[in-house]
């Protein structure tokens, strides 16, 4: 059988998702336009190299974070859409204008900062019907950008819409958006803060951004996007392939070796490969040239940037260290962590070195990425700078590990604590904690109830149910649940250690 | 000075406000039958009964006590199980300092620290010692009490506490008796004083299956008494844990949650405000 025909009879593909891989397939097809050098070839195939199949040809950047509160103010003259007058109007051009935000899902990453683009809207219309009004665009998300790394914001301020959102977002139990509050205890009222964490616990989002931190680093200007990904509104990210750092490891004979001569290595044909692909997605294909979303000024060329994706950092240090027992590893060991710095201090230091074309809002530099995983990874490489599942330590300990790390990724870093249901009861102990991880140095924080149908994977959004319908060789509407039985299946994603109830009598 | 330390829990969220550390000591003067954790009750009297069943050699007897390799010990809990006099191997003994070096590990994510047990007023001149040092860093101090240590009589320890945490088990002085071996006037006394002095931070009362009239009485009193002045936490009496001797007395099944709602209600009607289970 042909890989169309084997496509275009899977029963358990929706009729959009078998479009999505058809165009995949057409995309790889094509070695001749990009081509990649034999030892591009040969990292590659080593594993070193992962593409995160973002296809031969790169005909967008893979991540883009519009500038909606431009497009709010200005409307779209391609789209032939006024600057919206009310609530009705606001979520009819959004939800138009979402159908026309590509990415590397063909699916906007990035939806806004909900809150404040709506919430001059919201306030002029009484709560009930607002929060009507709300729930039809939160549905309308849910059925039509079927994919969990549809990603908005709220916050760092409390608004009636971002409440109206979190009292939605419960009812409705979706997948889709993932949510981050972008969280700052100076300005995020207690209250606010305690009414998304009780979301959280129930629906697995939104997650908690250490506002501050990315504010330090991208101005205020920044979105979080897909996953947990920092980026700068009216740019994104041209692209984003992987270091895996156990297989890199592999190829050095100590520890000196690794730092002084492999990883300096790899970095520079990765970088290299990174310079490639931004080209020609800028100078060959047609987006920077043509496309509305740049051409109205809801996109700048000058606000994107390359993302220096890795994962597996656990397994590297193991590797090096001869730790053959996990556990008694990275993340429980005070040497291995110590290497684990050491070895992020020197990428940090050879990406930075780097000169990188078009990147000019960074100092023509890439920014490292903490990427999530995919299902192929197993678990030889664990997400970014992650413990491994069934390896973490208590939960203070896992934190105090996550906050010497989360530092090097600007582009994105995100850790996930599994709760017993006890902790929905005392939202204030919760908020203690995580106030606590973000001012130690903590950049993402997600959570969610084990029992949840709505569940954190990675750094997406399934939902049980979804994955138990592929189970039973039926369609799922959202694109992403195929990734999740995946990474259950393979990675044990789903059986994080579970921040339990151990009290007193 | 150094204390026989049980163990540290770095992050509760049921030992009083917010997020806070949990230090539970060793050793008791109650005997209750529903007790979960009754390896706290008893200092180990190192007759080395638990030495020989220990499956990974973790435990030997030198001079007399049994000595514990942390390192080596799986946490089967197998020593526990087989120690005939409510007691545990497994403790640290840990001076202020040592404690104070594990606080400050997790400072960053606590409100304070409440002391439990066992009874941790066993070791009232180490609190002290601790608490002083605690509220230095600018945290609170608790203590989880079984109210037999008579607070009234020691100003000092209450000028370094923030609060009593007090269980009132039961209000009727023969059926405490029963349940826990001891006699409750002392408690009854701190649940007056503590209430007078603006120290109680909460009252505890475990709800029991078995014995209906019983929960009653004590929810009644209880509430009439604090009103809204402090929290009252129903706790729905768990098997789990529990010695044959308490299995027997207290029943093999959960408290039901209909049972404590119901005197949830009570509890409010007799004027108690703010009433958790």
């Amino acid at each position: 059988m042909t890989k169309v025909h084997q496509i275009i009879s899977d029963t358990t593909l929706t009729y959009h998702q078998m479009m999505l891989s058809l165009a995949k397939l057409a995309e790889s097809e094509d070695s001749a336009s990009l081509p990649r050098t034999p030892e591009e070839l040969e990292a590659l195939k080593d594993g070193i190299l992962c593409d995160l199949n973002e296809g031969l040809v790169p005909f967008r950047p893979r991540y883009i974070i519009p500038d909606y509160a431009k497009f709010m103010k200005q409307g779209s003259a391609f789209l032939d859409l006024k600057a919206p007058e009310d609530l009705w109007e606001a979520c009819n051009s959004l939800l138009i204008l979402y159908r026309h935000v590509p990415s590397i899902t063909s699916f906007p990453v990035y939806l806004g900062n909900l809150d404040e683009l709506l919430e001059p809207f919201v306030l002029e219309l009484d709560e009930k019907t607002a929060k009507k009004c709300l729930g039809l665009f939160l549905t309308n998300i849910d059925r039509t950008l079927t994919d969990s790394f549809v990603h908005a914001d709220l916050g760092p301020k409390e608004s009636v819409t971002g409440r109206l959102i979190l009292e939605l977002t419960e009812e409705m139990q979706l997948a889709i958006p993932n949510l981050t509050l972008k969280y700052d205890p100076e300005q995020t009222s207690d209250e606010f803060a305690q009414l998304c964490l009780k979301c959280m616990l129930n629906t697995a989002k939104p997650s908690f951004a250490n506002h501050s931190m990315f504010v330090e680093e991208w101005t205020e200007n920044y979105a979080i996007a897909s996953c947990y990904n920092g980026l700068t509104v009216g740019g994104g990210g041209f692209t984003l392939p992987r270091m895996r750092m156990y297989e890199t490891a592999l190829k050095s004979s100590s520890i000196d070796d690794f730092l002084d001569n492999v990883l300096p290595h790899y970095v520079k044909l990765m970088c290299q490969f990174m310079d490639k692909r931004v080209r020609f997605i800028v100078e060959e294909s047609a987006f920077f040239k043509s496309n509305f979303l740049v051409t109205e000024g809801l996109l700048g060329l000058e606000k994107f940037t390359g993302m220096y994706g890795m994962v597996g950092l656990a397994e590297c240090v193991n590797y090096l260290l001869n730790i053959k027992d996990p556990k008694q590893g990275y993340g429980n060991n005070p040497e291995a962590d110590a290497l684990g710095v050491r070895i992020m201090a020197r990428l940090d230091e050879l990406v930075s070195s780097h000169v990188a074309p078009y990147c000019d809002a960074f100092g023509h530099h890439y920014r490292l990425h903490a990427q999530v995983g995919i299902d192929s990874d197993g678990r030889e490489n664990s997400p970014g700078a992650r413990i491994p599942i069934g390896c973490e330590p208590d939960m203070a300990s896992h934190i105090l590990h996550s906050t010497k790390f989360h530092k090097y990724f600007p582009t994105g870093i995100g850790d996930i604590f599994k709760f017993e249901e006890t902790w929905i009861k005392t939202p204030e102990a919760l908020l203690d904690i995580i106030k606590g991880a973000l001012a130690g140095g903590m950049r993402y924080f997600s959570g969610y109830l084990e029992n949840n149908d709505v569940v954190r994977v990675t750094g997406y959004l399934v939902k049980k149910s979804e994955l138990a319908k592929l189970d039973n060789h039926q369609q799922s509407l959202n694109n992403c649940s195929i990734f999740g039985v995946g990474a259950r299946d393979t990675s044990d994603a789903l059986d994080r250690r579970v921040e339990a109830y151990e009290g007193t009598d | 000075m150094k204390a026989p330390i049980n163990r540290i829990i770095p992050f509760s969220n049921v030992d009083g406000p917010g997020n806070r550390m949990a230090i539970f000591f060793q050793s008791c003067p109650f005997k209750c039958m529903y007790c979960h954790n009754p390896e706290t009750i008893q200092m180990c009297i190192g007759c080395g009964l638990c030495v020989k069943q220990c499956p990974v050699g973790a435990l030997t007897l030198e001079d007399k006590k049994v000595v514990w390799d942390e390192k080596k010990c799986v946490q089967c809990d197998t020593c526990i199980k087989e120690c005939p006099h409510l007691s545990s191997p497994k403790i640290k003994w840990m001076s202020s300092d040592d404690l104070v070096e594990e606080i400050k590990k997790v400072q960053l994510f606590i409100r304070g620290i409440t002391v439990s047990g066992g009874e941790c007023t066993q070791h009232r001149d180490f609190l002290v010692e601790l608490f002083t040092k605690v509220k230095g860093l600018g945290l609170t101090c608790l203590i989880d009490s079984n109210g037999s240590y008579d607070f009234s009589l020691d100003e000092e320890l209450m000028n370094v506490c923030d609060g009593v945490m007090l269980d009132v088990k039961a209000t009727d002085p023969s059926f405490h008796q029963k349940l826990t071996h001891s006699d409750n006037e002392l408690v009854l006394k701190n649940l007056s004083f503590l209430l007078e002095a603006g120290k109680l931070e909460e009252v505890r009362t475990v709800i029991l299956p078995t014995f209906p009239d019983e929960n009653e009485q004590t929810v009644r009193a209880v509430s009439r008494l604090i009103q809204g002045k402090c929290r009252y936490k129903l706790l729905r009496y768990r098997p789990f844990g529990v010695r044959k001797e308490g299995l027997d007395f207290c029943g093999q099944i959960l408290a039901s949650q209909q049972e404590a709602e119901h005197l949830k209600e009570i509890a409010f009607l007799e004027g108690a405000e703010t009433v958790i289970i």
